[in-house]
């Protein structure tokens, strides 16, 4: 018995960076995620798709345990990270938080300046042992958040000064900072222009030969233009889970097929 | 039915097709808004007329405060008066007492008198001396002890005028109010004025009722306010030093890392209520827990300070929770996605935002505690006559002192008039106090908010 899961879990991280087990989110007397079962590849871009208040953002929450902060919010089932439980008594989750990272909605840099913006993670992860060391993690994030060039000139500037599309970028160059293994983003194009969304979305095609990156997005063009692996939500559900070009093509379930051609949503 | 008629009637038309002509309905509208703009004007133009009448009528009933009558008198100090042996022993020095001083001043009053020609009409020194301070004799004493080599030359020096000769120089005195004044004289009144002329009565600054101590009910003119302001200046740093981390911690506590249930709830309702508490029952509580239990020493700026601190503690959780709500949760958020723990994201990134707030009320909360006097008075801070300043810091904080609210209500209760004019005196100081805590909190305001 004890033999087989181990044999299993070996398996499992061959091919999977997380694997959620029959996942439930209740927030107070709502059943926001029924029973969802995912494994998330690794170097892979992975999109969550479906309409508004499916649970695709409180799934993505759960990725890093964000959920925590919210009094009423209850996860059961095994979220597993490299084949261990990020949800066991004994993982603190500022640690895993240091290994999965996340970008947000809206851009939220710090009100400090672009220096301390990228620094601070690293900082207070111990990743620098001096300042030359810093300088040069921050020089590699801003250049891995395809921001260097714009800002390596006013690195002492306030971080909250740059344009929309440039505080997303800064705030990915945060995230990456801390070196991460799999980076969550929960819409992270939704408040910028096309123009920065492009920029957004070619950098996060580059982020994929270092990262495992999970995306959440109302964009279903965005999904089939980043993602390889998608997964579109329904009403608390996974529903349909596969190859992003399969889901576009040629969905399984009625429901995805609606979704995606404009039926429901 | 007629009901429905006239709904019917009153129904809006449908608007003038130009946008030329005002319809009715703008028209009212504009009409009212107008009104509301003027209701605005109104009650601003009265704040200001109450403002600029409370500021002046301060500033001219208390300016008087500011100054002070003194009598420039050469005074001979006669060895054979103060140190009839002769050796300058200062325990002998000491044993004449400010009686024996009081010949001195006569007779350099009656000196005074002659050198500017005029005819003396008072046979009594007593009646001469009525024209000076009763603690004249006290200055003169206190400068012999302090230099005993000094007697036998002839000394000049600035004696107070009496309450009721400051009083005529400063215009609250008159002939016709000494009528029936057992104090003064209208003849006195002459000679004053003889004295005044020759430049030995003379109006100047009054740098001892900002920095001296109170006096006794009949000395008003040698009354200040300095030792209760350093009384109200230990209280604050009580207040301070007490009432900062303990409202700051406690409000990060409540909003960051308590769970919401009852009893958080309880706990919030109960910080508003004691906000509205009357702060005279924090000064019975205190009466009852500082004193009457802990056993701290009665009138002492550290029990004023801690009472004050009770009553300051409610504003300074309410205004600092109010501001740590202010902080978008997108930063915590950003900080928490980073790793950062809990901890860390107030203290790296919500504490600073919130500084500019937490600290605007605490000065306001600080500011509120200075004006009260209310919970001093059952911790024996009112009506306490403090005579000498404090000696060192910790007596500062444990020997009984009184406040400047504490002060002010204490003179504005005394009988002669001239303690009046110190009561709107210590109010301009008070007020200065409160403008200086002001413009502090503005200050630090402005630095905090600059670093965005």
């Amino acid at each position: 018995m004890n033999d087989m899961t181990k044999t299993e879990k070996a398996l499992e991280m061959k091919t999977s960076k997380i694997s959620a087990k029959n996942v439930q989110v209740h927030y107070a007397d709502t059943h926001a995620i029924k029973d969802v079962n995912v494994e998330i590849e690794d170097k892979t871009v992975t999109a969550f798709i479906g309409p508004s208040g499916c649970g695709k953002s409180t799934f993505l929450r759960c990725l890093n345990r964000m959920n925590d902060t919210i009094d009423i919010c209850r996860v059961t089932g095994d979220i597993l990270l490299d084949g261990e439980d990020i949800y066991d008594r004994r993982v603190d989750p500022v640690q895993l938080r240091a290994k999965v990272g996340m970008v947000f909605q809206k851009p939220n840099p710090f009100p400090k300046s672009i220096y301390d913006n990228v620094a601070y993670g690293p900082r207070i992860h111990g990743l620098a042992r001096n300042k030359a060391d810093l300088d040069d993690i921050v020089e590699k994030s801003l250049r891995r958040g395809a921001i260097w060039n714009e800002v390596k000139d006013r690195l002492h500037a306030p971080g909250t000064g740059l344009s929309g599309g440039q505080q997303q970028r800064l705030c990915i160059a945060r995230a990456v900072a801390t070196e991460p293994e799999v980076l969550l983003m929960d819409e992270p194009c939704s408040a910028l222009d096309p123009i920065a969304t492009a920029q957004v979305e070619e950098l996060i095609d580059e982020l994929r030969e270092n990262f495992s990156v999970v995306i959440v997005t109302h964009s279903m063009q965005q999904a089939a233009r980043v993602s390889q692996k998608t997964a579109f939500f329904h009403m608390g559900n996974l529903v349909e889970y596969d190859d992003t070009t399969k889901i576009f093509t040629n969905p399984e379930d009625p429901r995805t097929e609606s979704y995606i051609t404009g039926r429901i949503g | 039915m007629s009901d429905m008629t006239d709904m019917t009637a009153a129904r809006p038309q449908k608007p003038v097709n130009s946008l030329l002509v005002q319809d009715a309905n703008t028209a009212r509208r504009n009409a009212s808004e107008k009104r509301f703009r003027a209701y605005g004007i109104t009650a601003i133009a009265i704040g200001l007329v109450f403002l600029v009448v409370l500021i002046s009528s301060i500033l001219f009933k208390g300016v008087g405060a500011f100054q002070q009558t003194t009598l420039t008198l050469q005074v001979e100090l006669l060895e054979a008066k103060l140190d009839k042996s002769g050796t300058r022993d200062l325990d002998k020095i000491k044993k004449v007492t400010t009686f024996g001083y009081n010949p001195l001043i006569d007779d350099a009053i009656r000196r005074a008198i002659d050198e500017i020609g005029v005819e003396n009409p008072f046979r009594k020194g007593k009646d001469l001396r009525k024209m000076l301070s009763s603690g004249a004799a006290g200055q003169l004493r206190e400068f012999v002890i302090a230099n005993p080599d000094r007697i036998g030359d002839t000394v000049a020096f600035k004696l107070l005028a009496s309450s009721r000769v400051d009083g005529y120089l400063k215009d609250r005195v008159s002939r016709e109010s000494l009528a029936r004044d057992k104090n003064l004289t209208p003849v006195h009144l002459d000679l004053i004025d003889a004295l005044r002329d020759a430049g030995i009565v003379r109006k100047g600054f009054n740098m001892s009722f900002i920095t001296g101590a109170d006096a006794s009910e009949s000395r008003p003119e040698q009354a200040g306010i300095g030792v209760s302001m350093l009384g109200s200046f230990y209280m604050m740093i009580v207040v301070l030093l007490a009432a900062l981390p303990i409202g700051v911690a406690a409000s990060i506590y409540l909003e960051e890392f308590a769970r919401q249930n009852w009893f958080t709830d309880l706990i919030e309702v109960n910080i508003s209520n004691l906000a509205a508490v009357p702060s005279i029952v924090f000064g019975i509580l205190g009466l009852a827990v500082f004193i009457q239990f802990a056993h701290f020493p009665q009138s002492a700026p550290l029990v004023g300070g801690l009472v004050l601190t009770l009553m300051t503690l409610p504003t300074i959780i309410i205004s600092t929770r109010a501001s740590l709500k202010a902080v978008p949760p997108s930063i915590r958020e950003a900080a928490l996605g980073i790793g950062a723990s809990k901890m860390q994201t107030v203290f790296h990134h919500v504490l600073p935002l919130a500084m500019p707030g937490i600290l605007t009320g605490t000065i306001i909360g600080l500011a509120q505690a200075l004006g009260e006097t209310a919970p001093l008075l059952l911790i024996g801070m009112v009506g306490y006559i403090a005579s000498n300043p404090p000696e060192g810091l910790i007596e500062g904080f444990l020997s009984p002192n009184s406040a400047m609210p504490a002060q002010i209500y204490e003179w504005a209760k005394r009988a002669d008039p001239a303690y009046y004019e110190r009561a709107w005196g210590g109010i301009i100081i008070l007020l200065l106090f409160l403008m200086t805590m002001n413009i502090i909190a503005i200050i630090l305001r402005r630095r905090f908010e600059r670093r965005w």
